[in-house]
């Protein structure tokens, strides 16, 4: 698993790109992935080993209730926490390094250029007092050395490959003169400026109304299929997950609980909790009222002992209040956390 | 933008009355009889009361008032009962001494807290943020009276670094040319090299004084700002951009957090423009302050309520070149 330094840093100064190698194909691997916010007073561990990977051109959605950390697994592999948290243990893998040996200058020279990330609320992403087209032209200048007329003409195909109409005229705009979709348009085009491998993207339609919704995921699948776009969809909407993405990790209390293709998901939920999830969601589209399963997401710091989901789980037994499940294989590419996986299939 | 400035020169004309109705009254409760310093002590009862007749004392306090607002709207503030010069040649002459003065502090002060409280922001929770919280503590807390006595006895008594309390330069040196009315400027134009060392070696312990106690206010909303700009979504974007730390505190943040700052600003230059009485006084400075605390000490209405014509004026123009550069430095602000 760990590499010298050396050829960690070699490979992120690589110009070529080792978009696959020898371990087989992966753009992104995280494995047992901790991280720790440390309050004055107490620390608490929000991310208790999360693995999820992602191969080339591969969309992989993460869905989970809110609180249940996925924001911050996604923080951490741009290494962009907050300064009260940090990661405890595990690796994140970005092809051949591991980004949590690398330093913040090597980090910052992957942000933006190599891993793009896109967030929930689009025009709170864009600096108030900015232009579409100055902070594109700070992007270009700083990954690609374009200046002048040729950063002009590079940001106008950039708007225009995120399908702005009239790319010269939204330049000149100001965040607040852009409706949510152009400004998480604007977003994408800053976020692919430099044609980065991964895109995180988190909640990326949450805050825009459904057909914006709907264009937006166009966008994401259109350049998945252009370029090749590899992404980690972070949402809790199922329906996002099933018009978007290839495989589905559900996400609780800091863990994966379930991972996927994302058709399995939907035929053959195999842990509790994604069966509950999906239910909700049936629920609310009948609109009964029902918003989702009894019970809530634990305190982070009042962590139950065992399976994070046996208190809310109508399936559990003494040994999920003991001991913590691990993800196991279930099926050919279907992982399940959970200790009775097994008789519940049944 | 023009019909905007114009609008808010217009509402001048109401606030300046409401000024005017509020410290017309005040200045006739307070105890203390202008008649005592118009006429001598050994003067009959007689002379003090056909003075007093004369000046328009004995008339109903409204008379007075609207006789005194007609004065003004020709631009006759009354005379002074102490200099016995019309009022607003005595504020006109001392306005530009005191603007020299206030200006440099502001602009030390600026110069001071807008790094301090950056690297206060950055690097908040460290000794640089503790040393500028204690600074503006100490700021604050001093009264600038007492700074301005102990910087003289430091700087002047046991240093012999800068001269004694002088007001605007040496007496043995001759003022420059006026061009502009400060001395800074005029020496620099008139390349009087002479005049500006002593002017700069004079402004520079009162503007430092003054300094101090504003750059607490404006070092704190420095890095509350800064803060609040370093933790938002837009920085977060911009962190995951790429972009490199230098652009993104000093463009990014520092850019945002300006516009609180302005505002801060010019709150601040107008509590200066109160700290500045005793300033003055200590460093003998010829400008508003002192002219006004020689007013008040002797009743003498007619330049008090100038005063405050006067520095009402100055405050609804400074918000409204607060509101112009909001404009100009927010997108966001439309007229
Ligand atoms: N700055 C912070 N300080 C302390 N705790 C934090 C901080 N940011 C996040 N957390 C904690 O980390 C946990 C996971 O938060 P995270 O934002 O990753 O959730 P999420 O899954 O993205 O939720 P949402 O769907 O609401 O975005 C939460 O319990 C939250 O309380
Ligand atoms: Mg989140």
């Amino acid at each position: 698993m760990e590499e010298p330094a050396t050829s960690m840093l070699r490979s992120v100064n690589d110009p070529l790109r080792p978009g696959v190698n020898s371990s087989g194909e992966r753009v992104l691997s995280i494995e047992g992935l901790r991280v720790e916010f440390r309050l004055p007073d107490e620390s608490t561990e929000v991310l208790c080993g999360v693995d999820l990977t992602a191969r080339p051109g591969e969309i992989v959605g993460v869905v989970g209730e809110s609180g249940s950390g996925k924001t911050v697994a996604a923080l951490a592999v741009v290494g962009l926490l907050p300064s009260a948290a940090h990661v405890s243990g595990g690796s994140v893998r970005f092809f051949n390094e591991n980004l949590l040996d690398l330093d913040s200058r090597q980090m910052r020279a992957i942000r933006g250029s190599r891993i793009s990330m896109i967030f929930q609320n689009p025009r709170a992403s864009l600096n108030p007092v900015f232009t579409v087209g100055r902070m594109l032209r700070e992007v270009l200048l700083v990954h690609s050395g374009l200046r002048g007329r040729k950063a002009t003409v590079r940001a106008q195909e950039l708007l225009a490959d995120v399908g702005l109409p009239d790319p010269s005229a939204v330049m000149r705009r100001y965040p607040h003169q852009l409706s949510g979709g152009m400004a998480q348009r604007a977003m994408i085009a800053l976020a692919l400026s430099s044609s980065p491998d991964l895109l995180l993207a988190d909640e990326p339609t949450t805050a825009l109304d459904v057909t914006i919704q709907h264009q937006i995921i166009q966008l994401l699948l259109r350049l998945r299929k252009r370029q090749n776009l590899t992404q980690i969809v972070i949402t809790h909407n199922f329906g996002v997950v099933a018009e978007l993405c290839d495989r589905v990790a559900v996400m609780y209390a800091g863990a994966i609980l379930e991972e996927a293709p994302v058709g399995r998901i939907f035929e053959a939920p195999g842990h509790p909790y994604t069966r509950g999830l999906l239910s909700a969601r049936a629920r609310v589209e009948q609109s009964s009222g029902i918003r989702s399963i009894p019970g809530q997401v634990p305190e982070l710091k009042n962590r139950p002992t065992g399976c994070s989901f046996h208190p809310r789980c109508e399936h559990a037994r003494d040994i999920c209040r003991v001991s913590t499940p691990r993800l196991e294989s279930s099926a050919p590419n279907h992982s399940i956390a959970c200790h009775r996986w097994r008789e519940l299939a049944q | 933008m023009a019909a905007f400035v114009a609008r808010r020169i217009l509402l001048l004309i109401p606030v300046l009355l409401g000024v005017t109705v509020v410290t017309f009254t005040l200045t006739r409760v307070i105890p203390g009889n202008p008649i005592d310093l118009m006429v001598s002590p050994l003067a009959s009862e007689e002379t003090r009361e056909r003075i007093a007749e004369n000046a328009g004392l004995n008339d109903p306090i409204w008379i007075q008032y609207l006789r005194y607002i007609e004065g003004v709207t020709r631009g006759d503030f009354g005379d002074s009962f102490v200099t016995n010069q019309p009022v607003l040649d005595d504020l006109t002459s001392r306005f530009m001494p005191t603007f020299e003065l206030t200006l440099f502090a502001m602009l030390l002060a600026i110069a001071l807290a807008v790094p301090l409280g950056i690297a206060a922001a950055v690097w908040r929770g460290t000794w640089i943020d503790h040393v500028s919280r204690l600074l503006a503590v100490f700021g604050v807390a001093m009264p600038v009276f007492w700074v301005s006595l102990v910087a003289i006895y430091v700087f002047f008594f046991l240093l012999h670094w800068l001269p004694a309390p002088q007001g605007r330069i040496s007496v043995m040196i001759p003022p420059p040319d006026r061009i502009s009315g400060l001395y800074t400027i005029d020496s620099l134009l008139t390349g009087n090299w002479q005049a500006l060392k002593s002017t700069v070696q004079s402004l520079l312990m009162p503007a430092a004084v003054l300094a101090f106690a504003a750059m607490a206010p404006l070092a704190r909303i420095t890095r509350a700002s800064m803060i609040e700009a370093l933790e938002s979504d837009y920085t977060r974007a911009a962190r995951s951009l790429g972009l490199p730390e230098s652009s993104i505190v000093f463009r990014h943040a520092l850019r945002n957090a300006i516009l609180p700052l302005i505002t801060m600003i010019a709150i601040v230059y107008g509590y200066l423009l109160g700290g500045v009485v005793l300033v003055e006084n200590v460093f003998a400075w010829p400008g508003l302050g002192r002219y006004v605390y020689n007013a008040i000490a002797s009743s003498d209405y007619p330049a008090l309520q100038g005063f405050i014509l006067y520095s009402t004026t100055v405050y609804v123009l400074l918000f409204l070149l607060v509101d112009i550069l909001y404009v100009l430095l927010d997108p966001r602000v439309r007229l």
